[in-house]
């Protein structure tokens, strides 16, 4: 701690802090308009100015380092004058038309001129910027507002790291520009609104808050975001309008981050900030549906019918295969199916998926459903197609399956070891994690087979061949031992199996490694040695300790794969080897896909596992479960996982399904055969919040509300438990889908006999309540608890502070477990006839399968539709222009999208995002070669065929 | 170092930009090469840079747009500019300025409509005892007077 004297008080603050962190701390409010808290200094605006004993002059206090000892005052009479002449020049550059100002009430200069009292300016000039730029639907230019304050500029470039934004010109032709003052979006601006955040006037605007409001008469509500497993925290400011009826209704006007919000602070992504007007989506469903063949059966309807063949991803709007009906007629159907499949073809004849869009009282009350009352542990959901084999493979070597380390602590690490994760993309808020690290001097490793924007700011990008990351990440192993860089202390002391593990180090040489993988032997080698040595950009470690600490991030690169249970048990090998695991800043960091899925996966959607991980198979733990939810009995052999669920409906097996907020006629792999598979069913109930490509094909649709629209709890990859509030009203008759499965639930134990298992939850805290007696990771997490920064399980009683840091000083299971892995490729490999490999994955402006993201105006406007990258090589030998279509295909199926040509793929490899109905690349994934262990299909690794529609005749060429 | 990707610059200019790719400061070398060669930085050529050096383009456009040096409009074929030093500017520099402005029909820091010349006016270039001076493209043109100025842009007209 470093003490001096601000303004006559005795101060303490921590080391490397400014003179103007240490007032702000004390309350000394020093003013400011180019100093902000997330921001590197840079003294521009001269307003911040103090004197400071033994130095002459006034000081910036934004950019000068608190020292013992320091005397420093922040007020006097020269301060004040220069202070006002300084305003005094920024608002003769400023139109002061504050009455009709949008950003009144939020203005910083606004406020400054307030606090000096300045009413206008003396200075005359004519304004100098006069630039207006509407070129986007998210957010305005508007530079006679702008003060060239720069907060945008750094923003851009030291947090989100696009630089899209940077000064032009010189003098009084000074301005905020792209490069050549192009439109927005022919710049690499990915729009995030960061830029907009941090503006100080009314510069930077986002267009949807325009006239809506000053800022005082806006409400805020603080909630989470729920479009990945960063699990942003963030306000949505919203104002009353009256709806059709005269009714006040709430409305969205904009969202912003905070800075006490706990993963994000004040920053957010394009999906997040802009990505909220679905809910509003004249399309949502507001009424229970029932098909018009099942309403005809029943009577509801007189005229029989069929549905037609067409493929869901074809159809533009299915309403019309329905009927609507009441939420009691839709229920009592349900219920009476449900139940009656049971009846007449025992418990596993019905199956369940959950979902990681929706809430932990959500997951819980379905499972619950699915074991309690039908007796099935079929549940299943889309954690099964991201990260099974992480849940798998991290619990066998540590105990546990989780993110080790806080989001936060990505930032002070010394390197970052990134793989088969596309961070800046599929969770941009630790991508701008990552970047403020690399600016600080950490190293950055990335081992993906495309060069993703974080690789071209890597120390070392190793774009290993498709499937062949396991031999890089062997042979770096094999490097750790041979030039002894290991932690020989930690594995003596904290592991298990390490001898074993060493000696099938033997097997692949450093040389044959970098040959299958197609990349440089040394560069393998030194990758090896920046990681096991946590080496920053500089050398040595900023903490001292000998070995830096490095950090692993990874993702369904690793996770999507035929072997992806054995890559992660690979990656836990590698940070135990180096001791990288277990303490601040280091450990081994799965990045969550959707915004719930690690707590869906905690709440026990999941075939095996009841919530907290309690296996099925674990007769004292199932018996305590059984014995809390009334009596009921649940089996104690695991149920099915997703695949497997489709091919049980298609064989007959399972004869009734519900599906809950899922969409695998996009999500899974292999879509021709999940549709064959839903079709086949008897029974087929889907709630959801719009009639999505699955809903089409379903018996009933029950409205379900989005996150905004209702109270949850969702957790995010750090194991952060937080507390979602409801924003507005849902539409209609929607429902939360705790609340759907608990009527269902009521239903069918009346018709099947169980008395005891408790329905009657009043709202979601009260499910909540029951989750913290069932599962002991949750034992202390009620939402009393959660207002602010939420908790991270482990939290096992009401006055745990929960864990963010796992395995200190000891693992969950004890010892890590070291696990001999052999190097395998991938099942399904380019041949002949398909000579591409395809990886598919997502890209930044959607969230999977789009139902969402879609339907947003700036999401959409930003990316309308799908796309094939290419590398460009292989596009001319094809014949392929950018933009212009080509045809993939696989042995399953075929698509056409148009082309991006460029170096983001290697040759020989295609790339399409799989959020696109229109192109779905899940038409052509494999749903064989499951993860033995995991059941993970391999969605990252497929053989096609590229053709140029165009060509005469036919082309594929790969290298 | 081989260039990894497909690229319309020639490969001489690739090369440079390669070498200097990882060093610090070297936004400033590459542009300076590259406005060699081109005379001024066309705007496709700069998205070129960007991608081939891993710089950011805004930050190259904060930096060509800062300095004067930096052209990223073409020049004229010949380059005309004024000495407007002291020495120069009190024998009489404005007057030539003024002279060529109205005979080329061009204002200063522009380019004549057959693209022939720039007007610049430049800060001292060092022939104080030839003030009022001129330089055009490398020719320095001393003690001119507005009558000479004529019989000076004869010298550089097509066909002279």
């Amino acid at each position: 701690m470093v003490r001096l004297k601000i303004d006559g008080r005795e101060l303490e603050t921590a080391q490397g802090n400014t003179i103007l962190d240490a007032a702000l701390e004390a309350g000394i409010d020093i003013p400011r308009l180019c100093a902000h808290p997330e921001l590197t200094p840079s003294g521009g605006c001269r307003l911040c100015m103090v004197e400071v004993s033994g130095i002459q002059g006034m000081q910036t206090s934004c950019t000068l380092e608190a020292r013992d000892g320091m005397e420093v005052v922040t007020v006097t009479e020269e301060i004040e004058n220069h202070r006002k002449i300084t305003l005094d020049g920024f608002i003769s550059d400023h139109p002061l038309d504050c009455v009709t100002c949008d950003k009144a009430g939020a203005c910083e200069l606004q406020e400054l001129a307030y606090r000096y009292d300045l009413k206008e300016t003396s200075m005359h000039f004519e304004l100098g910027r006069t630039l207006f730029q509407d070129d986007n639907p998210a957010f305005l230019r508007d530079h006679k507002y702008c003060i060239l304050c720069g907060r945008c500029v750094r923003a851009c470039s030291e947090v989100v790291g696009a630089d899209a934004l940077e000064y032009a010109d010189r003098g009084f032709e000074s301005h905020i520009a792209t490069a050549f003052d192009r439109p927005m979006e022919e710049s690499p601006c990915v729009f995030c609104g960061s830029c907009v955040e941090v503006c100080p006037t009314a510069a930077l605007m986002t267009k949807s808050r325009l006239r809506k409001g000053r800022e005082w008469e806006l409400g805020k509500v603080r909630s989470v975001c729920t479009y990945c497993g960063v699990g942003c925290q963030m306000e949505y400011r919203t104002r009353q309008v009256l709806d059709a009826q005269g009714k006040s209704k709430t409305e969205i006007v904009s969202v912003n981050g905070f800075p006490e919000a706990p993963a994000n602070g004040v920053f957010l992504c394009t999906k997040g900030r802009y990505g909220w007007d679905y809910i509003a989506k004249p399309d949502r469903l507001d009424m229970p549906l029932i098909r018009k063949d099942l309403a005809f059966e029943l009577g509801i309807t007189r005229e029989a019918w069929e549905l037609p063949g067409d493929s869901p991803l074809k159809v533009k709007d299915a309403r019309d295969n329905f009927v609507p009906v009441s939420w009691d007629q839709a229920l009592d159907v349900v219920a009476d199916r449900l139940a009656k499949t049971v009846k007449e073809n025992g418990p596993d004849s019905v199956g369940g998926l959950a979902s990681a869009r929706c809430s932990n009282e959500d997951n819980y009350t379905f499972q619950k459903l699915m074991r309690s009352e039908f007796g099935t542990n079929n549940v299943d959901h889309c954690a099964r197609l991201c990260h099974a084999s992480t849940v798998a493979g991290l619990a066998k070597a540590f105990g546990s399956g989780a993110m080790t380390n806080s989001i936060g602590e990505v930032r002070h690490a010394d390197c970052i070891f990134i793989t088969g994760s596309n961070t800046s993309e599929a969770h941009p808020v630790i991508g701008y994690e990552v970047t403020r690290a690399l600016r600080k001097g950490a190293s950055l490793i990335v081992v993906d087979p495309r060069r993703i924007p974080l690789a071209r700011k890597a120390t070392i990008h190793l774009q290993a061949k498709s499937g062949t990351d396991i031999w890089v990440f062997q042979g770096m192993m094999r490097v750790i031992r041979d030039e002894k860089l290991a932690d020989e202390e930690f594995i003596k002391t904290r592991t298990e199996g390490f001898e074993l593990f060493a000696s099938g180090l033997e097997d692949v040489t450093v040389e044959e490694a970098a040959r299958v993988a197609g990349v440089d032997a040394e560069d393998i080698r030194r990758a090896a040695r920046i990681y096991a040595g946590g080496i920053r950009q500089e050398g040595v470690s900023k903490y001292g300790e000998g070995r830096g600490r490095s950090t692993i991030l990874y993702s369904m690169g690793i996770t999507q794969r035929s072997n992806g249970t054995e890559l992660v048990l690979t990656l836990a090998n590698l940070a135990m080897m180096c001791g990288m695991i277990g303490k601040e800043s280091s450990g081994v960091n799965p990045l969550r896909g959707q915004g719930n899925v690690q707590g869906a996966c905690d709440l026990g959607a999941l075939p095996n596992v009841l919530p907290g991980y309690q296996a099925v198979t674990d007769d004292a733990l199932r018996t305590t479960v059984e014995k809390k939810w009334g009596g009921a009995t649940i089996p104690n052999k695991p149920g099915l996982t997703i695949v497997e669920m489709m091919r049980a409906a298609e064989s007959g097996d399972i004869k009734a399904m519900f599906i809950m907020g899922e969409n695998p006629m996009i999500s899974d792999p292999n879509i021709t055969h999940v549709e064959h598979s839903l079709r086949t069913l008897p029974f087929l109930v889907v709630a959801d919040i719009f009639l999505t490509e699955t809903a089409q094909l379903a018996h009933v649709v029950l409205p379900a509300r989005a996150a905004l629209e209702k109270v949850g709890t969702f957790t995010n990859t750090e194991r952060r438990v937080q507390l979602s509030r409801q924003v507005v009203a849902a539409p209609g008759e929607a429902r939360e889908d705790w609340r759907i499965v608990s009527e269902i639930g009521k239903r069918v134990a009346k018709i099947l006999g169980h008395t005891d298992t408790r329905w009657d939850f009043r709202d979601s805290a009260d499910v909540a309540e029951e989750i913290s007696l069932v599962s002991p990771i949750y034992g202390g997490i009620v939402h009393e608890r959660l207002p602010g920064d939420g908790l991270n399980w482990p939290c096992p009683d009401k006055n745990h502070p929960g864990t963010p840091i796992l395995h200190v000083g000891q693992f969950k299971r004890g010892k890590g477990a070291f696990t001999p892995v052999t190097p395998k490729g991938p099942a399904e490999m380019p041949d002949e006839e398909y000579p591409f490999y395809l990886g598919t994955g997502r890209m930044l402006y959607h969230y999977h399968t789009g139902t969402m993201s879609r339907r947003t105006e700036v999401l959409h406007w930003k990316q309308p539709k799908a796309y094939v990258e290419i590398h460009e090589d292989d596009a001319a030998e094809m014949g392929i222009a950018d933009g212009k279509p080509v045809v993939v295909e696989s042995r399953r199926g075929s698509i056409r999208a148009a082309a991006r040509v460029g170096t983001t793929v290697q040759r020989g490899m295609v790339f399409i995002p799989f959020h696109f109905r229109e192109a779905a690349a899940n038409l052509l994934t494999q749903d064989e070669n499951l993860d033995p262990t995991a059941k993970i299909p391999e969605l990252k690794v497929c053989a096609v065929k590229v053709t140029n529609p165009a060509a005469k005749k036919k082309v594929a060429v790969a290298s | 170092m081989a260039v990894e990707t497909r690229t319309t610059l020639p490969d001489e200019l690739c090369e440079f930009i390669l070498e200097w790719k990882h060093r610090p400061g070297n936004l400033i070398m590459i542009l300076h090469r590259v406005q060699q060669h081109y005379k001024y930085l066309p705007e496709p050529v700069v998205d070129e840079v960007a991608r081939l050096a891993d710089l950011s383009l805004a930050q190259i456009y904060g930096v060509a747009t800062f300095y004067n040096f930096f052209n990223l409009t073409p020049p004229g074929k010949h380059r005309i500019a004024v000495c407007m030093g002291t020495a120069c500017y009190l024998k009489g520099a404005p007057a030539l300025t003024e002279e060529l402005s109205t005979t080329l029909k061009v204002g200063v820091n522009e380019v004549t409509e057959d693209k022939q010349f720039s007007l610049l006016e430049v800060r001292c270039v060092g022939c104080c005892g030839l003030a009022p001076a001129v330089l055009v493209d490398e020719d320095l043109y001393g003690k001119l007077t507005p009558e000479k100025v004529q019989e000076m842009l004869d010298n550089y007209q097509e066909g002279a």
